[in-house]
């Protein structure tokens, strides 16, 4: 199997076999949190996919080459890389496209306390790739950030759609809301699961 | 006075779970067996009670504008601390929980009480009430896991409950299980609430 090949099945896995939100558990606050209405989702998913993206790349360089030795300060290096990160990511939005800004502006600074985010850096520095042995690579885990974000965004548009019209529905009063939301995800966990069989 | 009901209060009347609807990942993730709730829900409240007086000592000299990025950092070494405290000491239970030990550090829960209670109130009344909402997240924790962990594996804290013929409902520990689980139990709470 060629790189490319490599590549299709780690995103065919970041988005449907182990998706984050699905079979991992990552990122459950804004999955739930911001599904009310189609627009918000398609903005907070846009503003994950790149925050992940970038996060990856710059986790994995920080983790290689200026954590060597002292592995028991990843946990408060990835998570100040990422707030700085959303941090200037956010002011640079807002100087050079505000129109983005302006669709995106209210997500940014709810994206650092998104465990996905801290989840997928944490992940890429013991993911191996297909062979078992070779660790990701710097490519690699840009890669699976951005893969695993658009997972996340996947799953996120699913709900929003589903809730939207589930508005109109005749609910009993004690399942309006978030009871009704987690049965949702939960019945989307079992459909997510008959991916689980690939084997690709 | 004052510090019994700051403590009482995160059990039931502002349970972080099932009332305020925080910290939903590890409880969805790790509540597939009791022993695995007890281990999370008490690394959490070590963090919260720390991270809560560290907070409420040093409230008075944070700046207000850059005070987020001090509390994340104050809550991420009580979180590296009991990450290596538990891989040393209870390396089993380390793996099961696997990467929501550091995730601990993005838990809404902990943030949540930093901004909300510990940067406004002393240092005695902080701790009460970071044990008492850590206390509370392990009791809905663990009322989850003993859901999950009954019907889907027929044992509780690993200790056989139903009799060896009952052939365990394996979906209650699978993903789904866990949202459909904490779906139900919070109607069951709503339904609880109205009738007061």
């Amino acid at each position: 199997m060629g790189y490319l090949g490599e590549i299709f099945v780690m995103a065919i896995t970041a988005i449907f076999i182990q998706n984050y939100v699905l079979s991992r558990f990552l990122g459950l606050c804004p999955y739930l949190g911001v599904s009310k209405k189609i627009d918000s989702a398609f903005g907070m998913g846009m503003a994950v996919i790149f925050v992940m993206t970038l996060t990856s790349s710059i986790t994995y360089l920080i983790n290689r080459y200026l954590l060597t030795g002292m592995m028991y300060l990843q946990t408060i290096a990835f998570i100040l890389t990422i707030a700085a990160l959303v941090q200037f990511v956010e002011m640079v939005i807002q100087k050079k496209a505000p129109a983005l800004y302006k669709s995106l502006g209210v997500y940014l600074p709810l994206i650092t306390t998104n465990c996905a985010v801290l989840g997928v850096a944490l992940l890429n520095t013991t993911a191996m790739r297909p062979d078992g042995i070779t660790p990701y690579n710097f490519l690699d885990s840009t890669l699976n950030g951005f893969f695993s974000g658009v997972g996340f965004t996947v799953v996120l548009l699913a709900m929003a759609g589903i809730r939207m019209r589930l508005e109109l529905v005749n609910l009993p009063k004690s399942m309006k809301g978030m009871p009704i939301a987690l049965i949702l995800a939960g019945i989307m966990a079992l459909a997510f699961y008959g991916f689980m069989g690939f084997k690709i | 006075m004052k510090f019994f009901s700051e403590l009482t209060k995160g059990i039931i009347k502002e349970n972080p779970i099932f009332v305020i609807v925080l910290g939903m990942c590890p409880t969805l993730a790790v509540s597939t067996s009791v022993d695995n709730a007890l281990g999370m829900g008490l690394a959490a409240t070590f963090v919260l009670i720390c991270s809560n007086m560290m907070i409420s000592l040093i409230k008075g000299i944070v700046p207000a504008q850059i005070r987020i990025p001090i509390y994340i950092v104050v809550i991420a070494a009580f979180v590296s601390i009991i990450d290596m405290a538990m891989e040393a000491y209870l390396p089993d239970l380390h793996k099961a929980l696997g990467i929501f030990i550091p995730l601990i550090v993005v838990n809404c829960i902990i943030l949540g009480r930093a901004e909300a209670f510990a940067s406004k109130n002393n240092v005695l009344n902080s701790m009460a009430d970071g044990l008492g909402m850590g206390l509370g997240f392990t009791l809905s924790l663990t009322v989850v896991a003993t859901i999950r962990e009954i019907l889907g594996n027929g044992t509780w804290l690993k200790m056989q409950v139903l009799p060896s013929t009952y052939d365990p409902m394996l979906v209650a520990i699978l993903a789904p299980g866990a949202f459909i689980t904490l779906g139900l139990l919070m109607a069951v709470m709503n339904i609880i609430k109205e009738k007061n």
